[in-house]
């Protein structure tokens, strides 16, 4: 019975450890080691090998200098705004086209539902490389927007959408929709519809009722939404690479490149953490928001 | 008394046509003959030839079922034990870093999490190929399998197992008759989920493959930074066919057994 229940909660634990909490100790270590022409291209290594000498070495050689440059070169801090300020209006924008949308879905014949939510989570389970792709054709300048823009005669010259951030913004808001429209389906579904019509047979139009009954009622959806399409936007790397061209500035690509081209392992590792610890706060934030959520509806 | 106005059902359209006509024009202009993807010359099934014998394209294929195939299954194992320990396994040492460790990942960023794991391979002198991209995706997609296990099995009647057990049934037999026939279809979604998962992803792959092993994803982003391509349009609309058969089939099954259980309720 004791062995039974120590491998059934060893098992997963000890993969989580190997696998997520061990590598995310490598991250901080090398965040605060030194870049090194070698391989691994940083120092110092720990060799456990050498004894406690080891180990004291290994630690009076680690030092915040990666953190330090991070507040020197622009490139950082300005990328970590860029994130956020990108993020927060990918998020509004998502929410001015998927409340509407999960009204609709709400307000629509209970048959016609499930084929609608069905509709709603098919793109989600479409490869997202190729959702962002479907729009490199569509906003180039030769692309189809401009052609049928130019063949109905709005404009003479052709629009430059893709690789500015408004490509960006549109790239985000039609990957992330669904993450939005659900929630707040969930909660408009739910809503209790005769408090409406209460609402209303007290005097209220239809709008003041709208803005006084359904908005506070679906208050939890919204919240909700808006954190799962605002959380994973920050640390974006597909859609700025793709559709954002040089000049989008989004953390997650310059921690890639600082990998990858640069090679440079000490700095992306501090990139690394420090994206994490911009993340926590909204991730309590919404923690915060699900426990509320859960208590109101007991 | 719900009122569907016009409000609702424009924005409805507006919504779908936003989310659809991308994939549409991927899939149409698919069987354009012209080399030029914007240029309209004529339908063609060329380029779904060429696919087929393009080598590369079909070797990243296979690794990227390979690792789909063993990493979600490895996921819906562990990430059904997972669940089973955060709902049912009670107190124990170390309970809260456990739950911390299945939720974290969820909102990892991507970039983070391939970085961490790269950076541990190395330093296990780990040869980066097959093995340790399965290893990754394993790791992320248990925590999306047990998310969505553990939401049926704490809305499961716990005194059916202990019933099980009063009559006999070791734990596992409990398990095997009891819970796991309830909690099946949650199993299934979160295979399918790792299943899905494991194919789309780009990011973590990138990190965690060598020279040896390209999954489709990586092949693709590599073609597709040169700007668009006929032979991807088409490789695109062969996977969004496979993902619009299997979630729709999905769903009707799934109707039709919400059917059969209200007839055998009534009667």
């Amino acid at each position: 019975m004791k062995l039974r229940r120590l491998t059934l909660i060893g098992i997963p634990y000890f993969w989580l450890l190997a696998l997520f909490l061990i590598p995310f100790g490598i991250v901080l270590k090398i965040s605060l080691s030194d870049i090194a022409l070698a391989i691994p291209p940083y120092t110092p290594t720990l060799d456990i090998s050498g004894g406690w000498q080891a180990v004291r070495d290994f630690l009076s050689e680690l030092d915040f200098e990666n953190f330090e440059f991070l507040t020197t070169d622009d490139l950082y801090w300005k990328a970590y705004l860029s994130s956020l300020k990108i993020a927060a209006i990918s998020t509004l924008l998502a929410l001015l086209l998927g409340f509407p949308m999960a009204y609709g879905m709400a307000k629509a014949r209970e048959d016609w539902r499930p084929t609608l939510m069905m509709l709603v989570i098919l793109p989600f389970w479409t490869s997202f490389l190729i959702r962002v792709y479907a729009w490199v054709g569509i906003l180039s300048t030769e692309g189809y927007l401009n052609q049928f823009l130019m063949g109905i005669g709005i404009i003479g010259d052709p629009l430059v959408i893709l690789n500015t951030s408004t490509a960006v913004y549109i790239g985000i808001v039609y990957t992330y929709l669904p993450f939005m429209i659900l929630p707040i389906y969930a909660t408009l579904e739910r809503l209790d519809e005769s408090l409406i019509e209460a609402a209303e047979d007290l005097g209220c139009s239809r709008i003041s009722a709208f803005w006084l009954v359904t908005v506070p009622l679906s208050k939890y959806g919204v919240i909700a939404g808006c954190f799962l399409v605002f959380i994973p936007v920050i640390g974006e790397f597909v859609i700025p690479a793709l559709l954002g061209g040089s000049k989008t500035l989004m953390i997650g690509k310059v921690l890639w490149e600082e990998f990858f081209s640069n090679r440079d392992w000490p700095v992306a590792s501090a990139v690394a953490i420090i994206l994490l610890l911009v993340l926590i706060f909204p991730i309590v934030l919404f923690q915060r928001n699900e426990q509320k959520q859960r208590e109101a509806e007991q | 008394m719900r009122r569907f106005s016009w409000f609702n059902a424009t924005s409805l359209t507006i919504g779908f046509a936003f989310l659809y006509l991308p994939m549409l024009i991927l899939v149409i202009y698919s069987f354009n003959e012209s080399k030029l993807v914007t240029v309209w010359a004529g339908f063609s099934t060329k380029w779904y030839g060429e696919l087929f014998r393009n080598e590369a394209f079909l070797d990243a294929a296979y690794v990227t079922l390979r690792v789909a195939i063993f990493s979600s299954l490895l996921a819906t194992v562990l990430g059904t034990m997972a669940a089973y320990v955060l709902v049912r396994a009670g107190r124990f040492p170390g309970r809260t870093l456990f739950s911390g460790m299945i939720y974290a990942p969820l909102v990892m960023p991507e970039v983070i999490t391939g970085l961490s794991l790269l950076l541990l391979f190395i330093s296990l002198g780990l040869d980066r190929g097959v093995l340790t991209i399965v290893l990754a995706h394993t790791t992320f997609s248990m925590c999306f399998v047990s998310v969505v296990v553990s939401a049926r099995l704490a809305s499961f009647d716990q005194s059916l197992e202990e019933a099980a057990l009063d009559l006999g049934c070791t734990p596992f037999e409990a398990f095997r008759l009891v819970t796991l026939p309830v909690i099946a279809p949650a199993v299934i979604s979160g295979w399918l989920l790792a299943f899905t998962l494991s194919l789309d992803d780009l990011v973590i792959a990138s990190f965690t493959s060598g020279p040896s092993a390209t999954t489709l994803p990586i092949k693709i982003w590599s073609s597709i930074r040169l700007g668009v391509s006929p032979e991807i349009n088409a490789l695109s609309t062969i996977l969004i066919a496979i993902v619009a058969t299997g979630v729709i089939s999905a769903s009707l099954i799934s109707k039709r057994a919400a059917m059969q259980r209200d007839l055998d309720s009534k009667t």
